[in-house]
Formats: structure tokens, C-alpha cells, sequence
């Protein structure tokens, strides 16, 4: 963690305001009497939406339906890839018909799992609307995909990597760029 | 990338270009197939039950032996995966034809095949076209071989309702000499732990079973004692040219599991297995096929999610 | 005048002599091994007009071929009382020439093709036909085994005694056992009137049943149709109390079990007029090489247990088995690229057989003495043909073997017109270099002349 080469841009801390804050916006937008419902993308964009679920819960005084997707079986790239890919499996355990899904991931790049996560959603059924909530938008995307909720911005090279650690996958809580790129 | 989970990197990769048999197979090659088997069982319950992982593949369904139960379940779980899939049935000996299995595979192959699933009545015909085809094999069941997706759906259901393999009690009923179903699940369970015994009549008993280090009893009530799981095998009533037991009533009285049998003897929650189809009132009665603990319909759901795993892990195996 | 060989060739040794081919030839500095004639040594040895003149430890003598076979060994000429000539019938598996020229490459001077062939072998037309075909090739001699029963049907006798006339040192129904007990009875009975050798086929069909591989732990793993050892013995064990009863010299082609060699040492110590023959593949293979399903060790009777190989081997140590013959069975490419159920049984071995066979010398079973006993002595005395000794005044049938050498069996260098050798790209040692067959060299450092 005391590598040089890292710069921290979230805390702990830090992480935990953002994803309030994305909640508030969340039920901002969504004032409605619409159902709200979160879905993160496995793995860690899994946790964060727990997480945002809670909040909104909080906030909207009632309880939001969690889910998660696992975009392998949808990616472009399957056959390509260095790692083999490993089915993780989706649970989204309510109908998401009608309703106004966010979808939450760690980090934003090229936009293509996103992509693979909506092309998902639609096999699930037809919500009323799709929005897109990222802790962190790193830029260089590759297709035409926008975030409506960002935690925060960071410009980065595309020879960096943007690591996102979270209790639940690495026992620490922070955002930080590496110069190496990882395979 | 940042998609990596912790759990993949201790993971055993797949390397296997074909699947051959159980018998090849390693502990940790099992496990990967039956924890992937988990992640696509939920696809199959989805509004639309389809991904497009395997888009673009072209997989032939060769069967050369008449099966509608294995063939669906794999057609199925290609489809499910969006591969194009094209099914050929054959008869049992190309020969009749005057053409070599050789040349029905290099025939296939000039199609641009990725995938053959192959079915046949012969034992060791998916080892020989693995031999002479770039595309990569699946074996649906060779003679009395091995049938090694039929394993693998029938430990995944077993782990499912008891939770694990290792340390559970197995007992395979039937036709044992005759049965592909049987040796790879002998293989399956053996390398997963479990302790496995085979019972039938003496006559569809092959030779030195013992060596495959499974317990071998005559005496139903042993083989249902104690059993966690009764695997119960189809009877091949076509057989009866060179009879093998004296007749249907004498086999129903011997080795025929019923309520009656079920209560004098199994552990009250004991899981009943049957690869189909059931010959009703022969190895199985009707209300021990349907009963509480018969697990056989899910079986066949497991089926789907099973080989979904397979053909997937074939097709993105490094 | 060598040339002159390639072209003409001659019918018999005085045609050989008129035309001025090679006279004379002369074998100098190899071991010479004669069973027969209790030589083991060092010596020189002359062949002049088909015949072997001169046996000394040191010939001095100028002679229009010397063969200079330092470092071999130099035997009697080999014969395989068990081959598959297909011919009539199968031209496009195997023909006599073909056959032979195998044979040749193998060490054997002389073959007995097995009867099973379409039309079979069972009256004198289909004996002459094979010894012309024979004389034709003029390269090997060859002794057509005559059927037990009219056309290989299993119901009723095949005309011994003109058989005989014919010059069939044998019968045999090869391929299938003489089903019918009794006929079987009445068969030897027959044959042993007119001191015909007749050689069993041992298999009960029926606890064959539609088996591809022995019964033991490798077949309940393959999940292959079984043949158990028993298949064999009982039919072993049947015919030799047959033998027993009618005094008939009975042969049993092929043993492969462990129980046939106790049934027939058991036999021979009683007096019982039997003997015995082995192949190079059941001593060489077992039924585990059959895991990668290949169908060219499908055979029959089926390759056999490590515990059967041993006891073969023990068999051939202590004189049960008397005969190391190939059972060269030819089968197409595309039949044997068949499923493996459906595959036809066989292999080709006439080229493989002395490699294969003197394994068993490095493995102590036995010497180079017994194994030309094998392979060149034996099998005349039980046939009652003349041969197998270099004795001065025989017929001049040598093979030279180079005992040390190593090679690899190619498709490319076989010169059968089948392929269904699991041996191929095999690495063997002990090679035949040279082979003179009455009187004439027919292979000359492993070529074809």
C-alpha cells in the first residue's frame, strides 16, 4: 500500500461520502412514485450497490430490492481474454420490469461492461429506465455510454490502472492509481 | 480486468481441449465444472434464458445411437449459450456405408465445426475422433464407456440437496457391466471422496469391479443401507436376447426398489437418482420414482446447467 | 550378373545353375547357430547350387558372393507355421507375393498360409494354386494348411488324405474352433489314420459372445465387450482330451492364457500328443495398451494380462510352447479405422516377429539357441517338413541376423500390403540383414533382391 507509485485519490472515508452522496442524487432524480431498485455489476460493483441501496433506503424510507449481474457470459472478448473467464452467476431475485434500475460499477473506462451488463438487464426484462451510478469515471471510453451519478472524476493515462479496494474483496477501503497495468 | 475476483485466481484453470470421460478428469477439474454448473443454472430460469457467450460457435449433435432425453439437454444448453447448433443422427456403424467414422468426422470438419457432441453405441469413439478432428469433443455417452456429463449432473444434484461429496455414501443399482452411467460416476465420486458401492444382479456385474474401488454386494438391503444416495440404472429390457436374469418379476423381486424396500432399509432422507428413462414398476416402483426424496426431475434441470458449464469451459479453454 | 537375378527369375535351383546366376556364395565370420546340427559357434559356410556344401571354421575358397556376417548370427532359415496369405479371396489385403516379400523381410524362408481363405483351402486345386503362386515369386517356400472340415463349414470332413497328397503338413479350421464336439472327435480321429497334424483354433464362440478385449480390470474400465480367458482354455482343454482319445498330434495355434499353457503342460506330461505355438503380440502386449482404443491391437484372441504374458513366457522357458509363429492377419486401413467394435481382428507380424521375439532373450527367457528352435526348428518337426539345419547337403534356407542392431519399423519399409501394425515408428532391436533361400539371396542388407 506504501507503493510510491500509488496515488490514493479516496479514503475510506472519503468512499463512504461519495456513495452518500450518489444516493441523495439518486432520490433527487427519482422523486416519483416509480419503483427504485440497484443493481451492481459482480464483483465489487455488487458491494457498492448494497451499499447505495442502504443509503437510499434511508433516505426514501423504505426498502430498495439489491441485485447483481455477472456480465463473463456477455463480454466481447471471451474467447481472447488472457484469464480464463469464471461464471460468478446473476441474482436478481425481483421482477425488473417497469422499474427504474440503477446500475452501479467500481470503475468507468471503455464503457464495454457496462455495455455487457445492459444488454443483461434487457434479457431480465424491460425496466423503465436504466441509469448508471460509478464511484469512480476514469475517462477513454469506447463507446457511447455516460454515467448519471459519478463519486468522483480522475483523469488518468491509459497506461495507468485504477484500483478500487473494498472490505469485502481486499480488507481495506480505498481508490488508488497504479502506474503498472495489470494483466 | 477489474472484474478479477479473488476466488478465480486459486481456481483451477481449464486446459482440457475435449471432454473425453470422467476418468481423465482431475479433483479440481470436477469442482470447476460443478461451481461454473451453479452460475448457469439461474440463466436457465430468466425471462429470456439465453447469453450470448458462445455467439458465432457452430456445435453438431452427432448421435449415433437413438437418445432424446441427452440430445435435447445438450441442444438445449448450446442454444441457451446462442450457439448454432445443427444435430445429425447416424447410424450405428458408418460402415454400412462404406464410409470410415474418419471420414464422417473430416466431412464435419469441412463445415467449420467448433464443437461435436457425440453420442455412440461403441465404446471409444469420441477418443478416436478426438484423434482426427480440429474440433474440439464432447462425449454424450460411448457404449458402455463412460457418459461423463450424466456424472457430473448427477454429483452436482447430490451436492445440492446434501451439501457436499466427500464422506457420502453412494449406491449404484443395476446393470452395472452394461452402464457408461455407472463408471463415470464411480469415477466421478471416487475422485470427489465418496464412498460408493454397486449392487445388481451377478450377471451384469463386470469382471474385477472391486479394483475400481467401489464395495460390491449382491444383497439389495446392504446396498440400500446406510446409503446417502441410490443411483438407481435403467434396465436394458432390449437386452434380453442373451438373457441375464431369468425375467422382469424375478429382478423386481431381487433388486427392484420400491416404498417397502425404501422403508425397511434406507435412511429416512435418502436421495433417489435415476439417469431416465425409468422403466416404471421395474428398478423403480411408481411411488419410489414420484416419492418425496426422488430428485429425478431436477436432475434433468441440472442436466441443462451441467453441460451449459461444459461447453462453455471447452470453448474458452486456454 | 547380379542384374541378371533382377530379371530372371529362376523356377528351381537347376534352372538357377543353367542360367549362370549366382552360384556360389559364401557366409564368412558369423555365429552360426544349428540346434539341429548342436553347432553354436564361430563358422564359415558355403552354399553351392541351392545347397549348403560346406560347414568349416574357416573356408578359404573364392566364390561368386561373399557375405561377410562379423558380429551376427547366422540360423537356419525361419518359418511361420500361422500366416494370413489372403489369397484367393482378399488380393486387396495381402497376396502371395506380397506376402512372401514380407516373410522375406522377417527372417522366414518358408510361411504356412491358413486356409481361411475365400474359396478356403480345402482340396488340392487350392494347394497347387498356392504352391505355384509360390514358385512364381520363387523367394520362399510356402506349405498351404488344408481345412478340417469341407469349406470351413464345421459340419462335416474335408478330404484329408487328398489334402495330404497335396502336400498340406496340416489341417486347421484357423479363424473358428471346430464348434461340434463330436466332429471334432471324428476329425482327429481321421487325420491321425493318415498321421496328419491338425491345428486348433481355440475359442467357444459362444462365451466369446461379442467380445473385443480380454475380460479383467481394463475392460470393465474401457467398457468393452469382454472375452474371458475361459473362452480359450475350454476349448484347449477339450481338444487335448480328444487328442487323448483318438492319439491325433494335435497343434494349438495362438495360446494367449495362462491356463491354456497349464492345460498343455499338464498334457505333455501325461504323453499326450500336443504341442504349442505363442505370437510375438500376446508376448509383447497386454490388454491396457488398449486404453487409446487403437484397433490395430484388436486381435484374436485378444491381447492378454501382464499374469497371461508371464505365463506365456514361462511357457516358452520351459518347452510347453513350442513355436513362436505371427498369426499375420492383413486388414485394410479403412476396416480398422471402423469403430472399434466393429473392427476386424488382426495384425500384421511377419516383419515385427524376430525383433519382437528376441526381447526375450534380454529378458532371460531364453537363448539365442531356443529362440532359432522357435522359430526355424520346431515348427518343422511338428509340421513334418524338411529344413531348419545347416547341415551339409540341405537345402540352403539361411537367415543372418544382426542381434544388436536397432531400427524403427516404418510403413514406408514394409513390403505387406496391409498397414495394421501397432508397431510402426516402434524402435526395435535385433534386425534380419541377409536371407538366402534355396540357395538363391533374397534380402541383402535389409533390401530385397
Amino acid at each position: 500500500m506504501g507503493d510510491k507509485n500509488n496515488a490514493r485519490v479516496l479514503d475510506k472515508d472519503g468512499i463512504k461520502r461519495v456513495l452518500k452522496r450518489i444516493a441523495h442524487e439518486i432520490a433527487e432524480q427519482n422523486r416519483g412514485p416509480e419503483e427504485v431498485a440497484v443493481i451492481g455489476i459482480k464483483s465489487r460493483g455488487a458491494f457498492l450497490a448494497e451499499r447505495v441501496a442502504k443509503d437510499l433506503g434511508t433516505i426514501k424510507k423504505t426498502e430498495i430490492p439489491v441485485g447483481a449481474i455477472d456480465i463473463t457470459l456477455y463480454r466481447d472478448d471471451l474467447t481472447e481474454i488472457a484469464e480464463q473467464p469464471v461464471v460468478h452467476g446473476t441474482e436478481i431475485e425481483f421482477d425488473i420490469t417497469g422499474k427504474h434500475i440503477v446500475l452501479v460499477d467500481d470503475v468507468l473506462f471503455t464503457g464495454r461492461t457496462v455495455r455487457c451488463a445492459l444488454d443483461e438487464l434487457i434479457d431480465f426484462g424491460r425496466p423503465a429506465q436504466i441509469q448508471l451510478a460509478v464511484l469512480v469515471d476514469r475517462g477513454h471510453r469506447e463507446l457511447p455510454i455516460r454515467p448519471d451519478y459519478i463519486g468522483k472524476n480522475v483523469p488518468t493515462s491509459t497506461k495507468e490502472c485504477v484500483e478500487v479496494r473494498l472490505e469485502e474483496t481486499d480488507g481495506v477501503e480505498e481508490v488508488v492509481v497504479t502506474n503498472e497495468k495489470k494483466i | 480486468m477489474k472484474r478479477r475476483s479473488k476466488t478465480s485466481a486459486a481456481r483451477a484453470q481449464w486446459t482440457k481441449k475435449h471432454l473425453l470421460g470422467i476418468e481423465d478428469l482431475t479433483k479440481e477439474e470436477i469442482l470447476l465444472i460443478l461451481d461454473q454448473a451453479e452460475g448457469f443454472r439461474e440463466i436457465i430460469e430468466r425471462a429470456i434464458p439465453k447469453v450470448p457467450a458462445l455467439r458465432g460457435k457452430t456445435i453438431v449433435n452427432l448421435f449415433c445411437e437413438p437418445s432424446t432425453r441427452t440430445r435435447t439437454s445438450f441442444e438445449l444448453a448450446a442454444k441457451r449459450l446462442s450457439a448454432d447448433t445443427v444435430n445429425i443422427a447416424m447410424a450405428a456403424s458408418s460402415f454400412q456405408k462404406g464410409e470410415t467414422l474418419k471420414d464422417t468426422v473430416r466431412n464435419i470438419e469441412a463445415m467449420k465445426i467448433d464443437m461435436v457432441i457425440i453420442r455412440h453405441s461403441s465404446a471409444g469413439v469420441p477418443k478416436f475422433l478426438s484423434g482426427c478432428t480440429k474440433a474440439a469433443i464432447v462425449n454424450a455417452g460411448d457404449g458402455a464407456h463412460e457418459h461423463p456429463t450424466q456424472a457430473l449432473l448427477d454429483v452436482f444434484t447430490m451436492r445440492k440437496h446434501l451439501g457436499r461429496i466427500e464422506g457420502l455414501n453412494v449406491s449404484i443399482i443395476g446393470d452395472i457391466a452394461h452402464s457408461r452411467v455407472a463408471r463415470s460416476n464411480i469415477w466421478a465420486l471416487k475422485k470427489l471422496g465418496a464412498n460408493v458401492t454397486v449392487s445388481g444382479p451377478k450377471t451384469m456385474m463386470p469382471a474385477r469391479m472391486e479394483e475400481m474401488g467401489v464395495r460390491v454386494v449382491y444383497d439389495i438391503g446392504a446396498a440400500i443401507k446406510g446409503a446417502d444416495v441410490l443411483n438407481v440404472l435403467r434396465i436394458q429390457l432390449e437386452r434380453q436376447e442373451t438373457p441375464l436374469f431369468p425375467g422382469t418379476r424375478e429382478y423386481v423381486k431381487c433388486f427392484g426398489i420400491d416404498k417397502e424396500r425404501l422403508a425397511k432399509h434406507a435412511k429416512k432422507d435418502v436421495l433417489i437418482m435415476h439417469p431416465g428413462p425409468i422403466n416404471r414398476g421395474v428398478e423403480l416402483s411408481q411411488d419410489a420414482a414420484d416419492g418425496e426424496y426422488s430428485v429425478i426431475l431436477d436432475q434433468v434441470k441440472n442436466g441443462v446447467a451441467v453441460r451449459m458449464a461444459v461447453l462453455f469451459l471447452l470453448s474458452v479453454s486456454k | 550378373m547380379k542384374e541378371g537375378s533382377n530379371y530372371k527369375i529362376p523356377k528351381n535351383e537347376e534352372k538357377q545353375h543353367e542360367s549362370g546366376v549366382i552360384m556360389k556364395i559364401l557366409i564368412q565370420n558369423g555365429r552360426v547357430i544349428d540346434p539341429v546340427a548342436g553347432i553354436d559357434k564361430k563358422m564359415d559356410l558355403l552354399i553351392k547350387d541351392g545347397k549348403i556344401i560346406k560347414i568349416a571354421a574357416s573356408i578359404k575358397e573364392k566364390a561368386d558372393e561373399t557375405i561377410d556376417a562379423t558380429g551376427k548370427m547366422v540360423v537356419p532359415g525361419l518359418i511361420d507355421m500361422h500366416t494370413h496369405l489372403r489369397e484367393p479371396g482378399r488380393e486387396d489385403k495381402e497376396t502371395v507375393r506380397t506376402g512372401l516379400r514380407a516373410a522375406i523381410k522377417g527372417g522366414f524362408t518358408a510361411v504356412c498360409p491358413m486356409p481361411n481363405t475365400d474359396p478356403p483351402c480345402d482340396n488340392q486345386a487350392q494347394v497347387k494354386f498356392l504352391k505355384e503362386k509360390a514358385e512364381e515369386n520363387g523367394i520362399a517356400e510356402v506349405w498351404p494348411i488344408g481345412t478340417i472340415t469341407r469349406g470351413r463349414n464345421g459340419k462335416a470332413l474335408s478330404e484329408m488324405t487328398e489334402l495330404k497328397e497335396a502336400g498340406v503338413p496340416a489341417v486347421s479350421d484357423d479363424g473358428d474352433s471346430v464348434e461340434d464336439a463330436g466332429l471334432m472327435r471324428r476329425a482327429l480321429e481321421y487325420a491321425s489314420m493318415i498321421d496328419l497334424l491338425v491345428i486348433s483354433h481355440c475359442e467357444d464362440k459362444k462365451i466369446a459372445g461379442d467380445g473385443v478385449m480380454h475380460e479383467g480390470y481394463w475392460s470393465t474400465v474401457l467398457g468393452l465387450a469382454p472375452i474371458p480367458a475361459a473362452a480359450e482354455t475350454v476349448i484347449v482343454e477339450r481338444d487335448v482330451r480328444l487328442a487323448a482319445l483318438t492319439g491325433a498330434r494335435l497343434h494349438i495355434a495362438h495360446v494367449s492364457t495362462a491356463e491354456s499353457v497349464d492345460v498343455i503342460r499338464q498334457a505333455k506330461k501325461k504323453g499326450i500328443p500336443v504341442t504349442a505355438e505363442v505370437t510375438p503380440h500376446h508376448i509383447t502386449l497386454k490388454d491396457e495398451d488398449l486404453k487409446n482404443y487403437d484397433t490395430n491391437l484388436k486381435v484374436n484372441p485378444p491381447l492378454r494380462s501382464i499374469s497371461d504374458i508371464k505365463a506365456l513366457k514361462e511357457g516358452l522357458r520351459d518347452g510347453t510352447i513350442d513355436v513362436i509363429a505371427t498369426d499375420h492377419a492383413p486388414h485394410l486401413v479403412n476396416e480398422k479405422e471402423q469403430e472399434f467394435d466393429h473392427a476386424p481382428f488382426g495384425m500384421i507380424g511377419l516383419e515385427t516377429a524376430l525383433a519382437l521375439s528376441a526381447a526375450l532373450i534380454d529378458e532371460g527367457y531364453l537363448d539365442w539357441k531356443a529362440l532359432v528352435e522357435k522359430l526355424a526348428v520346431n515348427p518343422r518337426k511338428i509340421l513334418r517338413v524338411p529344413g531348419g539345419t545347416l547341415k551339409e547337403a540341405s537345402r540352403a534356407d539361411v537367415t543372418i541376423i544382426d542381434p544388436g542392431r536397432g531400427w524403427v519399423y516404418s510403413k514406408e519399409s514394409s513390403e505387406s500390403r496391409s498397414q495394421n501394425s501397432p508397431f510402426f515408428g516402434r524402435k526395435l532391436k535385433a534386425q534380419v540383414t541377409d536371407v538366402i533361400s534355396g540357395g538363391k539371396i533374397v534380402l541383402r542388407e535389409g533390401e530385397i533382391k
